[in-house]
């Protein structure tokens, strides 16, 4: 019979020695994690508290992840079978009514706490825009989106997106063919332009600069390159942008075909 | 020949087979003719009509229907047992009726996809390397991708599952066969069908479908011809699917050998008991999706068309609702095997196996609340979006019990660490990870930002490849003394299991990063900031698609000249490993009679199942079945 000593129960001084390496494992790895350049710049208002939101739960996560792995690693180390244990079985442990209480209990409240989380969040994403938000219409179409908004000389269509900073703006996405997704990274909201009906979000771009505007649903073979870019600008830059597009597009009647909101 | 071409087997197939090709020819041509409409002759309708119809032709060539047809029309039936069983490799390019070679043709035929979609995996890494294009169009890079897609989960995951399920699970609950052997054999058939029909796409006109696995109108309806090869082989495979889920429903229902209650089977046959429940609820309704977008397509009736009144979000929900619990379908049969590999090579019981058999349960009825996660940014009402985040999120608690009853199974356990056991510890890790991007997923305002993106992508392969394939893996090697009565290469499986292990978290969690930087997924071009990952991506999958070499390589070998396994190389108590490798024609010389739990490891002296060789006495045992398959009692 070979030395079995390794098959005793888990004394406390194991225990520690266990938790002491998830604990030190789980900090080393939400650090990681949290160093990790994840997200593109925060071009919105609603940036930050879905970036924060994330670090939340890479910060929850993490350890879930390291203490299952780490009792996979700590029963491999301790029990493996070793030579001489070829009919050996194990105890014939069938289970531990309070263990699986336990284990049932306490995600479900890590499941609570996350959700009511993101449902608070999500309310405030969603929240309706005020009367007379800036509405900008978002149209899609194999493989190209063009805006249209209204400025103070008339409607004004473009094939980039102009936005002024720090101004609400509401999105009105539609499309013309199949279904795309209107998607700027930056402002880390998206939603699809669906044929026959309108769908819309609303945030306020809080960063000045040009950034991607990215299809995000198949759309057919022109999908891949169906990018474009917003730029957000200064209020006074913005004013006289939409003029000069105004002015180029001549008589602002035509330019208004496509129905803009009002 | 013309006997041949009599006798059930390929050279009536195909006689039948251009038989009807050409009466789907004459039914077009001919309605046209009678409408008056021009032209009469179009590809087309012949070319979907065909698709419909000539694998039933072929269907019925192969043989699949002789037996029915044969009695329907009052003719004698033979029940001579003729197609039962195989005694030469011949037999297994046949119909048979028996549930070990149908299932070694199930396993066989969804590995050769598997190697087809990985291939095409291959592809398109290939394309992805570096920015800007490299070897195909973006046309045929969007169907090598969905074709990918299709083809590993409706060729390859299900199906496989099928396959196990059907060689052992018969043999698990002391069974002679499954409960209907000739709608077995169709099921199977109906696979070779689905599979080459969505490969033959490629020759289509305007090339394979191309609108993902997901197929969402109208993208698919007004696509080029090939989206009907999808369309109608889904119909094949779904088919193939419920067919056989009925055909588990039944016979875990009805033919469990004496003794053998509920809560004595193993947790295998749980799990195929759930998976088949799911099957047979939810797979009319990726039915119904595919129905609608052919009606759509071919005769005009705008379902999805909003200009004719359609609903373009109709789709999605109609798909999601098969497509979620499908994800079930794709995880429950492994979660099955894993506990029987677990169980086996730790020598303990399985961890609160109740709770185990019930969390299946709850996973079968949270899957059918949970489908309008996939589409929380689709545009359908905000309101639903809380509703689903809350129901999507709970599914974590029913899984979590189980991951935490593995790892109590482990615990103090005599572990051996062989290749089944490696890719069972591998699946937990994997699996964990996926199950966490999952959740990360639910929560709404973090999916709006990565939905359609590369998160999503490693969240799917997390899943269904760390999740499902590493399950199929260990169920393979642990079956595979069983199936062929010889052992596999220890030394070829651990370097399998380490490369694949290794290089597919190089290939997937990178993906992760990239998704949530902004990287959207079905691109066959990106953005120049991405380049550097996705080199380092292609790279590692091709690693992953070499270890997949190793496998086969091991498999053919070790098929051929392994060692002879024995009865029972594992050790093991559940009833499968109780007859010998492989096991007799019908299973059992002598019925097996059910006394205990099936993983009562460590309990001196105890064991599952006996056999009595005497003849047997029926026993009265609730819901137990005669295990005595008179032929005229199958089917």
């Amino acid at each position: 019979m070979t030395d079995q000593s390794h098959r005793g129960a888990v004394t406390a001084k194991n225990w520690i020695v266990l938790l002491a390496m998830i604990v030190v494992a789980s900090v080393i790895g939400i650090i990681f994690m949290l160093a990790l350049n994840w997200f593109p710049e925060q071009g919105s208002d609603v940036a930050p508290p879905i970036d924060t939101f994330w670090d939340v739960l890479v910060i929850v996560s993490v350890p879930i992840f390291v203490a299952v792995v780490a009792m996979m690693l700590f029963s491999i180390w301790r029990w493996r079978q070793r030579p001489g244990e070829e009919d050996l079985d194990g105890p014939p442990i069938h289970g531990s009514t309070k263990l699986e209480v336990i284990w049932t209990i306490v995600p479900t409240i890590v499941i609570a706490a996350l959700t009511t989380y993101a449902a608070i969040l999500l309310i405030d994403i969603q929240a309706a825009p005020a009367k007379g938000t800036r509405v900008v219409n978002v149209n899609g179409g194999q493989f190209a989106w063009d805006f249209e908004t209204q400025a103070p000389s008339g409607p004004v269509k473009s094939e980039r997106l102009y936005l002024p900073i720090n101004e609400p703006v509401k999105f009105n996405v539609r499309s013309k063919d199949v279904i795309h997704d209107f998607w700027v990274p930056a402002f880390r909201l998206k939603v699809d332009a669906v044929p026959g009906i309108t769908t819309t979000y609303n945030l306020t771009p809080t960063k000045l600069g040009t950034f991607d505007v990215v299809c995000a649903e198949l759309c057919g073979l022109g999908h891949a390159y169906m990018r474009q870019t917003v730029t957000v600008m200064t209020a006074e830059r913005y004013a006289a942008k939409m003029a000069g597009l105004a002015k180029a597009a001549g008589t602002p009647v035509a330019a208004a075909g496509g129905g803009v909101g009002k | 020949m013309a006997a041949k071409i009599r006798q059930p087997g390929w050279y009536r197939a195909l006689a039948y087979s251009i038989l009807g090709v050409l009466f789907c020819l004459g039914l077009s041509t001919g309605l046209r003719a009678a409408f008056a409409v021009d032209p009469v002759y179009d590809g087309e309708s012949v070319l979907q009509i065909s698709l419909l119809t000539v694998p039933l032709f072929f269907l019925g060539g192969i043989g699949c229907f002789d037996y029915w047809l044969r009695w329907a029309s009052g003719r004698t039936v033979v029940d001579d047992h003729a197609d039962h069983g195989a005694k030469s490799w011949r037999d297994y390019f046949k119909v048979n009726t028996d549930h070990k070679v149908i299932g070694i043709q199930y396993i066989c035929t969804s590995f050769f996809f598997m190697f087809i979609g990985g291939l095409m995996a291959m592809l398109v890494r290939a394309e992805l390397a570096a920015p800007g294009r490299q070897f195909v169009d973006p046309n045929t890079y969007n169907g090598i991708f969905s074709v990918h897609a299709t083809l590993l989960i409706f060729l390859f995951v299900i199906p496989v599952f099928a396959g196990i399920a059907n060689y052992v699970l018969p043999l698990m609950i002391g069974a002679p066969d499954m409960a209907f052997p000739r709608l077995n054999a169709l099921s199977f058939w109906m696979l070779p069908v689905a599979g080459v029909m969505m490969l033959l796409s490629f020759l289509a006109p305007g090339g394979s479908f191309a609108a993902g696995w997901t197929a969402y109108a109208p993208l698919s309806v007004d696509a080029p011809i090939g989206q009907a090869f999808f369309t109608i082989a889904v119909q094949f495979a779904g088919a193939s699917s419920i067919a056989t889920a009925l055909n588990f429903l039944v016979t875990i229902i009805t033919m469990r050998a004496p003794g053998m209650t509920f809560f004595r089977m193993p947790l295998l046959v749980w799990a195929n008991f759930s998976t088949s429940l799911l099957v047979v609820i939810a797979t009319p309704f990726i039915a119904a999706s595919q129905f609608m977008v052919i009606l759509d397509r071919a005769l005009g009736f705008n379902f999805f068309n909003p200009a004719g009144g359609g609903d373009v979000l109709m789709y999605q929900h109609v798909f999601w609702f098969y497509s979620h619990p499908a994800v079930y379908i794709m995880m429950l049969p492994g979660f099955g095997i894993i506990s029987e590999v677990l169980a086996t090579r730790s020598r303990k019981p399985v961890f609160g196996y109740r709770m185990m058999a019930f969390s299946l349960l709850a996973i079968v009825l949270l899957g059918f609340t949970v489908w309008a996660h996939h589409m929380f940014v689709s545009g359908m009402s905000d309101w639903i979006r809380i509703p689903m985040m809350i129901t999507t999120a709970i599914i974590a608690i029913p899984t979590g019990i189980k991951i935490f009853s593995w790892i109590a199974t482990l615990w103090r356990g005599v572990l051996k660490m062989d290749t089944p056991m490696l890719f069972a510890i591998g699946f937990i890790a994997m699996f964990t990870l996926g199950g966490i991007s999952g959740v990360m997923l639910a929560m709404v305002p973090l999916d709006i930002h990565v939905s359609d993106t590369y998160f999503i992508v490693a969240h799917i392969h997390y899943v269904l490849f760390g999740g499902s394939l590493f399950t199929i893996y260990a169920g393979i090697y642990f079956w595979f003394p069983k199936m062929t009565g010889r052992m596999f290469n220890e030394r070829l499986g651990k370097l399998h299991f380490w490369l694949t292990f290794i290089f597919f978290n190089v290939t997937f969690a990178p993906m992760h990063l990239i998704g949530v930087q902004g990287m959207p997924r079905r691109v066959s071009d990106y953005a120049d900031q991405f380049a550097t990952w996705n080199l380092i991506i292609s790279v590692a999958s091709f690693v992953v698609g070499l270890s997949t070499l190793i496998f086969l390589y091991n498999m053919i070998i070790s098929w051929r000249t392994g060692p002879k396994a024995g009865s029972n190389p594992w050790n093991s108590l559940t009833i499968e490993w109780q007859v010998s490798s492989p096991p007799p024609i019908f299973n059992f010389d002598a019925i097996p009679s059910v006394v205990g739990g099936p993983y009562e490891y460590g309990v001196p002296g105890a064991v599952h199942a006996v056999f009595d060789d005497a003849k047997p006495e029926p026993v009265a045992v609730a819901a137990g079945a005669s295990a005595d398959a008179s032929p005229e009692e199958t089917d």
